[in-house]
Formats: C-alpha cells, structure tokens, sequence
C-alpha cells in the first residue's frame, strides 16, 4: 500500500504546524523522518491517523483521496500508528491487550479468548515477533512490550507502520533486533515509517530519509550518500558539532560517595543494591544503563528525594545520608531531573517563577516580612535566559509555552547558574533538539572545568560515551561495570553489553 | 562554579525580556466578557423558568426590577449587598487558597460554625474588655478556632492521606451537632431560654455599623475592612510570599515541588490551617456583626456558596471578591424579588448556579453570544 501527503498544510491560529508538504510512503520500504521537536513530526502523523484535519493539500492512499474524519479513521485505512509511550494495561495478557477494542467474539457476544490467542500466534508466527501470547505485560522488558504494540496495529491489518521514536527505551542490542524486526515487516510488504530524532539509527535503518523543520520538508535524500553532519545541518539548519570538546579531566578532591547504599521497594525487592562509588571534582561521571534498571533510584536517593534503607551517603565529606531534599540543594548540590514536565518545572508559572523553583527562599531573593524580591528574580531569570540562550520574548510567560529544548535549557541553566559543587544531571537532553542538545553538555563540561563534580545518569550511550571521564553501568540495581573513558577509549561494545547485563564485574 | 543569582548587571537582551507580555484579548475575553455575558445568559434561562413555572411576564419584569433595586438601587440595598458579601468573600478567599493549593476543602461550612461560636463566646466570656481590644480579640479567636478546625482536615491528609474532601464534609456535619451540643451548654445557652442559643455579644463586641449615622437601618459593618484587608493580604500572600509560592507550586505539580524541596505536609497542614482561619474569620463577622449570638443553622450555607464563589473567581482574591460583591448583591436582591413580586428565594439559587455553568464553560457561552470576541479561536492550540 502506498501513501502519498500532496501539498498538505495544517494551521493552529497563526502558527504554521505544517506548511505545503510532500510526502511519499510506499510499501515495501523504510521511510525515516527526522526533525527536532516541534517541527511538525507529531502533527503530520496525526493527520494519517485521522486525529486532524489537514487545512489545504489531499492524502492519497493508492492513488485515490481519502478524507479522514476522525481517530480511527487511520487504522480503518490500514494506517497503524505505534506510540513512543506505550498504551498497554499492565494487567492485561499480551492476547488480551492485542485485541482490546477489537475482540473477537463468540456467538453469543462473548468474549472469545481462545481464538484471540490463536490469531495472536499467527502474526507472531508470521512476523518472528517471538511474543508470549498468554504473558502479563508487566512481566514483559520493555523491548517486547513495544512489540506488543506492533502486534497490536498488525492484527488491525495496517500495511502502514508509523513507528514514534521506537528506540528510545531499548538497550543497543534490543535496537539491533527491532531492526531486524522492522526488516522482516518490510520484506512483507508493509509500509514503515521511522520517526527518530537518531541520525545513526535512520541512516542505518531506511530507503529514504526526509527532514522537517518548522513544518516544511527541508531535506530528502538516500541514506547512502548522507552522513550524520548533512542530516543534522538539513534538522538545524546550522552546522552541528557532534563531538563533546573537552580536556582530560583533573579529577580533584571527593564530592560524592555512596557506601553500599541499598533502597527496597514495598515488596522489599531490591531497586538499588549494595552500590558504592565516589564523584570527584573535576570529572564527569556517567551511568549507563538501560532505563529502569534503577537509575531513577539512584538519583532520588542521591538528591535526598528518597531514603535508602542502608548505606552511607557523603558529600564534600559531610554525611548526608539523612538530609533533606533542601539542605542538598544549599550545600551545593544541583539537580536535573529526568522528566522536566513531571519534576523540573511548573507548566503553569511563568519562566522567571521557574528560574527560581528552588530556590525562591534564599537570602539574594529576600525582601521584608517573608517577601520574594519579585524585581531581582525576575532580573535575574532574564540573565539566565540570555546567558543558557532560553529562546523567550519574556520571562513573564508560563514555561509550559517554551519548545522542550528551550524548557530543558531553563532548567538546566537554574541548576547550573547557581553556586555548586556537584551536578546529578539525569537524561540531561531527553527530548531535546540537536542544536540544544550540544550547547547543554558544553555548559557541563563547563561545570566540571570550574571544578564541579558531575554525575550524568543517561540511556542515551552516545550521550555518556561522550561526556564522561569514567563510565559505570548500572544493571538491575547494581552497578556492574566500570570502565576508564579518558579521550573516549572505552570500548562502545563492552558498554553496550553491560548494560544488557552479559559481563557482569568483568569488563573493566 | 561562580554564583550568579542574586543582583545582576543587564544587558539589552536581558532587559528586552522584562517587557510584560500582555494578557492578551484572550484573557480579556475569558475575565471579563464571559462573565458578563454568562449572567445574562442566567437571568434569561432564570426568566424561562419562572415563565415554566406559571409566572407572568409582567411579574417576571417585575422581579428582575426589584433584582436591580434590591441589590444596588438604593443605599439600603447597597449595604445589604456589602452586608451579605462579607462572609461569603472571606470564607471563599479560604477555598480559593486552599485550590491553589490543591487542596479542595469542602469544609467551610463548619469552619465558620466553629469561628462563629468561638467569636461567640469569647466576646461574651470577656464583657469588661473595651471594644478596641474585644472586637479584634474575638474575631482571632473566631479565626483560631476555624484554623484549628480545618487543621484536623490537614493533618489527617499530610499523616495519613485521608482525602480532605471525605473529611471536610465529616467535619461539616460534625460541626453542626457540636455547635447545637454547645449551645446547650450552661455557660454558652441564654438563662432561661430551653432553646439552643448563646448569649448576646456584648455592646463592646459588636463590628460597629458603619453607616448608622445616617440611617440606623444600614446594617453594612466594620467587617467590610477585615475583608478588604484580607482580600490584599491573600494577594500578598499567594504571589509575593515564600510561603504562597511553595502553597502555587504544591497545587500546580506536587512533584516539583517535592523536588524544589518542599515539604508537602506542612504546606498542606499550613494551607489547610490559613483557609480555616479565614472561614473563622467569616463566621466571627457574621456573628460579631450581623448577628450578634450564635443559633442552630446561622452560617445558612454561607461556607458552600463561598465554593461556587471561589471557583467562579477562580481562586484569584480580586476574582474572589467581585465574585462575592456579585452573589451579594443577588442575595440581597432575592430577598427584594421575594417581597415585591413574590418570587421565590430559590430562584436565586437557580440564576447562581446557571451563572456558575456558564462560567465554567466559555466555549458555551462564545458560541450563544458571537459579540465581543474574536473570531480566531483555534489559536494556540497545537
């Protein structure tokens, strides 16, 4: 089945969501589309799937216009759409999520589990999917929880795949095998689409790549005769630098230790266990691993938001096993949250409100009678917009109306601008545009040069094969690896496998 | 790193971003246009229910008249208007804190039971004291006593997580019984009355009357001034203070603020605590002002009026009190609509309730009156 966008433009009141764009999906091949957040990516998928209306230009399937009225229409279509968060009921089997919404039934109108299952097994059969029909998806990795989705839209009968950033929750080697499922899916026949914002993944993975910004195509071509530079320069529309600049690092005194510090969860299993290793000033330190492997954890016990339930805790040589979130933050500590919608900011208050999250209480913002000194903060929030280059016409809108890289780089610049010691940056550029991406580890490299000490928690390896000075590997709850990254000399491959788990303690 | 909060040197491009972005017409529309337009939507639909009911047209011309009168047609009408606003705003300048908080508290109600028969009897547990130092005493303890009322709520939701909802409506039944319990007591109950009634304030107890120089019939109280000062307090406190900030942050998205630091059952317990004063504070107004003792039912379901008041202020205190200047001056009218045309109170409450529909659906509202707002209304979705 071939899918064609001709001249399609979509507006929300002045702003421009897509603009004139031409687009060609045909089975039988990997298209990747590649943009930053906010080009344009979402809305225009959203439009296959019939959520949204285009306001000028046809969608043609085969050749012939289709109007598409609301969700559902899509998949009617045999567009099939998989999500970059999953849409799974943990309580669910694998069969019974499968068919939710569609399920076949019996006779009588009842549910009709047992040929469920049965065409569950046909399209796993068919597609190698290699999915256990009757497992709870709780029980499942997320890496064949994504499958399920898969499954999910293949038992709709979509020949079109829309695939949303599939890699981000898989280790290196999870990628190598959704690669070849996506393979298989295309030797079938079925259309794919790749939305990623990983230049090495779509050179590997497509036929044809296209680049948006700001709503238009900017960029089609071969993947055989692009490289990451050219791709990046057609997402920017700039030169990116992709190497981190930085000197060997001159590790000085110790900022951060953990002394076997374990934290167990209600079942009284182990989220974190028995992890020691210091932060020095002056290097960067990062983490490794596949998300959820206790990551999340680790950091929460680090910035005080939880307590372990053994183990010492030490920062600058004071113990702080037992300090609260807000000592931490006084005693130097600065905090980049994994998930800045849920954690780092406040959609609603403004940017200059969020400048000072944290620290609205201290002494530079007092006035009298347990006042904040408004003026200063708000001057002050517009030093950092300036200095971290948060892309703003005031401090005086709410932080939720900045792009993901500008709300990302607001956070950042709170954390960094103040007076620290050590920065516990985790997934420092989830979410964030290339261009953004690069000024952020500048500004952390920055941090450690002045004499920080830096712990980057990260899933992205490429992040924390570049940035770090030392790398460890955390694999369910222990760190299982450490390996020496000075001038990048720590084996890619090695990392990799760690983090899956399959050199555990050896590899150093 | 060098530290860099604190006073800084700007240049142009800092400065540029200090510029306030205006609201903005959607704003505008949303503050103003709406509620205009969504009163008049209520007193049409108000107008068809009386017509539904058998009511004539000339006695429904004649109601809304006396609505007019009685709430801003004469000084009299004024002062009721103002009379009746008072506790309805304080109690909903407590709520609208509390929602901004996150906290939705029910519990008004009791609350100013408990800071009407605090102020109650401690006005006329303390005859001798003058009345500068009666009148400010009582109304703290009727503010004291509403804090300590609502605090119970907090505390058991910042200990236990027990959802103040379920017990702020526990504490508003509570409250009742109590309040009949304790007039009954021998030291609250008037002698020789078997009736549940407290005792009188004293002379140097009551809120003076503030326009009785003119017409000892003009109810309208000093309370007007506690409320107006609490009114820019609760500005003050919700966004110029520490404390208001971490009360926003916590509402907006607690796991921000549990990062910033926060300690979310303080700030609950500290929210809940401060809108259970201001409810006190409301009920003391009203018993130290208006009705000068406690009796079964006197806060007459001020505490859940002040709900749809803070909502329909939307938890801003400026919003809040043109809010209570509007259900005011519709109570004071009721009454005038009552005695002139003979309609009844409770189409009072069905004009407020419709008011509050149509507030809270302004998409309603845009499309039955296409004047006044601009035609562009996708904008910024995306």
């Amino acid at each position: 089945m071939d899918v064609e966008l001709r001249g399609i433009t979509k507006r929300f009141g002045p702003v421009v969501a897509n603009d004139n764009v031409n687009l060609v999906i045909r089975g039988g091949e990997v298209l990747g589309l590649l943009g930053e957040n906010g080009a344009g990516k979402s809305t225009m998928m959203n439009m296959l799937s019939g959520l949204y209306t285009p306001d000028e230009g046809e969608i043609l399937i085969d050749g012939k216009p289709v109007k598409f009225d609301g969700p559902g229409d899509g998949i009617e279509a045999g567009i099939g759409m998989v999500h970059q968060h999953f849409m799974l009921v943990p309580v669910f089997t694998v069969a019974e999520n499968v068919v939710l919404g569609v399920e076949p039934t019996g006779r009588l109108g009842h549910l009709d589990l047992k040929k469920a299952r049965a065409q569950v097994e046909e399209i796993n059969q068919k597609y190698g999917l290699h999915v256990p029909a009757d497992a709870l998806i709780e029980n499942l990795p997320v890496g064949i929880q994504q499958r399920v989705e898969i499954l999910k839209v293949l038992f709709r009968e979509a020949d079109v795949l829309i695939l949303d950033e599939p890699t981000a929750v898989l280790t290196p080697q999870e990628v190598e095998e959704f690669f070849g499922i996506v393979n298989g899916l295309k030797e079938a026949g079925k259309a794919i689409v790749f939305i990623t914002h990983k230049l090495h993944e779509i050179l590997a993975i497509s036929d044809r790549i296209s680049v948006l910004r700001q709503g238009r195509i900017t960029g089609e071509g071969d993947p055989k005769t692009l490289d990451e530079e050219k791709l990046a320069e057609m997402m920017v529309g700039r030169h990116v630098s992709f190497t981190v600049d930085k000197t060997p690092a001159q590790p000085g005194s110790e900022m951060l230790r953990l002394e076997k510090v374990t934290l167990l969860d209600d079942k009284d299993d182990r989220l974190i266990d028995d992890v020691s290793f210091t932060v020095r000033s002056g290097e960067i330190v990062g983490i490794a691993g596949v998300q959820g492997n206790g990551q999340t954890e680790l950091v929460e016990v680090i910035t005080g938001l939880a307590r372990g339930n053994a183990g010492r805790i030490t920062f600058a040589g004071d113990d702080i096993t037992h300090t609260s979130v807000r000592d931490r933050h006084r005693r130097g500590m600065a905090h980049i949250p994994e998930d800045r919608h849920r954690m780092g900011m406040v959609d609603k208050f403004t940017i200059a409100e969020n400048m000072v999250l944290n620290s609205y209480y201290d002494e530079a913002y007092a006035a009298p009678l347990g006042s904040i000194d408004w003026n200063r903060v708000n001057e002050t929030a517009a030093a950092f917009c300036v200095d971290f280059d948060v892309r703003t016409p005031s401090v005086f809108l709410p932080g939720g109306s900045l792009s993901g890289g500008n709300q990302q780089k607001m956070v950042v610049a709170r954390e960094l601008e103040r007076q620290t010691q050590l920065v516990v940056a985790s997934q420092p550029t989830r979410g964030v545009d290339v261009g953004s991406i690069e000024y952020i580890h500048k500004r952390l490299v920055e941090s450690r040069d002045e004499g920080d000490g830096v712990l980057i928690v990260s899933s992205e390896l490429d992040e924390i094969m570049g940035l770090s000075d030392r790398i460890l590997v955390m694999f369910e709850g222990r760190i299982v690896a450490e390996f020496d990254n000075t001038g990048g000399k720590a084996d890619r491959n090695q990392v990799g496998l760690a983090m899956a788990g399959a050199t555990e303690g050896e590899a150093a | 790193m060098s530290t860099s909060i604190g006073k800084r040197e700007l240049d142009d491009a800092g400065r540029a971003l200090l510029q306030r972005a205006s609201g903005g017409r959607g704003q505008f529309e949303d503050l103003v246009i709406v509620p205009i337009f969504a009163v008049i939507a209520a007193l049409v639909l108000g107008a068809l229910v009386m017509l539904a009911t058998g009511v004539d047209i000339g006695t429904i011309g004649k109601s809304f008249v006396a609505l007019g009168k009685g709430s801003v047609g004469s000084l009299n009408a004024i002062s009721e208007t103002l009379t009746s606003a008072i506790p309805l705003i304080l109690a909903g300048l407590g709520l609208g804190l509390g929602f901004r908080a996150g906290l939705f508290n029910i519990g008004a109600e009791g609350q100013i039971v408990m800071g009407g028969l605090a102020a109650a009897i401690f006005a006329f547990s303390f005859p001798g004291l003058p009345a500068i130092l009666l009148i400010p005493l009582s109304l703290l303890a009727g503010a004291i006593a509403g804090a300590i009322y609502a605090g119970f709520a907090g505390v058991l939701k910042a200990t236990t997580g027990a959802h103040e909802v379920i017990t702020t409506i526990m504490l508003n039944l509570s409250s009742f019984l109590i309040l009949i319990w304790a007039l009954k007591q021998p030291y609250v109950q008037v002698a020789g009355r078997s009736d549940p009634i407290s005792k009188s304030v004293p002379e140097a107890g009551q809120l003076p009357r503030l326009l009785d120089w003119i017409d000892p019939n003009l109810r309208v109280h000093a309370g007007l001034f506690v409320m107006l000062i609490m009114v820019a307090f609760i500005w003050w406190l919700l966004f110029r203070s520490k404390i208001g900030f971490a009360f926003r942050a916590s509402g907006e998205n607690p796991d921000a603020a549990r990062y910033a630091g926060m300690k979310s059952g303080l700030i609950i317990v500290a929210a809940m605590g401060t809108a259970g004063a201001l409810a006190g504070l409301g009920g003391a107004s009203q018993v130290l002002g208006v009705l000068e003792r406690a009796s079964p039912g006197f806060s007459a379901g001020i505490g859940f009026d002040a709900i749809a008041l803070a909502l329909l202020g939307r938890s801003h205190p400026v919003g809040i009190l043109l809010a209570g200047l509007l259900f005011g001056g519709l109570e004071a009218g009721g009454r005038q609509m009552q005695v002139d045309a003979g309609v009844s109170i409770d189409l009072i409450g069905i004009i407020q309730a419709l008011i509050i529909v149509f507030i809270a659906a302004p998409l309603l509202v845009r499309a039955i009156f296409p004047w006044g707002f601009r035609k562009d209304k996708e904008g910024g979705a995306a």
